[in-house]
């Protein structure tokens, strides 16, 4: 089988440790962010993209997305991503039949 | 075995080629395969928690921030052992797919250590909660879901990092056994990144929009 076969090189720890950096270094910019006086909704929307760009790094490199068949990529995140949109679109809406429901 | 066809492709011919995986159309064995659809369907879970939470949490007039100076240095504490680990997952599954038996069983045990120390850090920040009056649908400071929704989401992911402390045990006991193989450390890899991966969400949700500027 394909994957049996031990890897002739030594894979480099360097890379890793470049993204350990900075998903570290990124943990730290949200922490000093959430002492800053901003909008809740702005907060939630920087914190969020700062949290998918770690998602990002940790799926690419560390879950080695990034080297494996595009066939995989493309079955996986847009199943996921799709799935997130539709609960954002519906969800809000189920908050608001909850209230203007026939009593 | 291969054959060719009349473009000069090489394609499986026996069933066992075909069936066996590492093929068509992903180049994954199945389990990997497996554990990924798995991870995509768990982490929709977590999405829905996590969106209905946000929802509420920023619609809400009177959310609670009660997360003081402390409290937001023991989770950011968790953050960065959680982070490690995933490092030492990593060079786990380095060291398996380069037939170091030892050195893998290492690296995994340093991760489950990790997750350990990620489950004490947290149970003793459930504890100081519980202890100041935090319930699931009551606490003294404002809106009751504060409780529910605290709880259920890190308790949640708490039961998956405890989960994954003892699927690694598993894994590290047999791979050092020659019973499981380098795949299979991969595969459990893969599972302790999606716990790390849920964390880097419930952290600034949870914790640092919730916490004790004033």
């Amino acid at each position: 089988m394909a994957n049996d076969v031990v890897h002739a090189h030594v894979e480099p720890k360097k890379p890793f440790m470049i993204v350990w950096g900075f998903l570290l270094a990124f943990t730290g910019i949200e922490v000093i962010l959430a002492y800053q006086q901003l909008d809740l909704r702005v907060m939630l929307v920087i914190l969020m993209s700062l949290s998918i760009v770690k998602a990002a790094l940790i799926i690419s490199y560390f879950m080695h997305l990034r080297y494996e068949r595009p066939s995989l990529v493309w079955t996986l995140m847009p199943a996921l991503v799709f799935v997130i949109v539709m609960m954002f679109v519906v969800f809000p809406d189920g908050v608001r039949l909850f209230y203007m429901r026939p009593k | 075995m291969a054959t060719e066809d009349m473009m000069g492709s090489l394609h499986a011919t026996t069933e066992a080629d075909v069936w066996s995986g590492g093929t068509s159309p992903y180049a994954v064995v199945p389990k990997k395969l497996g554990m990924w659809l798995f991870i995509v369907s768990d982490a929709i879970t977590f999405s829905a928690l996590i969106i209905a939470y946000a929802y509420t949490r920023v619609s809400s007039a009177s959310w609670p921030r009660p997360f003081e100076g402390a409290s937001i240095a023991n989770a950011t504490v968790m953050t960065i052992i959680l982070l490690s680990s995933s490092i030492t997952v990593v060079m786990a599954v380095r060291a398996a797919k380069m037939d170091a038996r030892a050195s893998a069983a290492k690296w995994l045990m340093a991760t489950m250590v990790g997750g350990i120390l990620f489950d004490v850090l947290h149970i003793r920040e459930w504890l100081g909660l519980i202890n100041e009056g935090v319930v699931l649908f009551k606490n003294p400071w404002g809106v009751p879901m504060f409780g529910a929704s605290f709880f259920t989401l890190t308790g949640l992911h708490m039961t998956h990092v405890t989960i994954g402390v003892v699927y690694l045990g598993v894994i590290a006991w047999g791979f050092n056994k020659r019973k499981y193989n380098a795949d299979d450390v991969e595969v459990s890899g893969l599972y302790w990144h999606f716990v790390d991966l849920v964390w880097m969400f419930l952290f600034p949700l949870i914790y640092l929009m919730s916490a004790k500027t004033a």
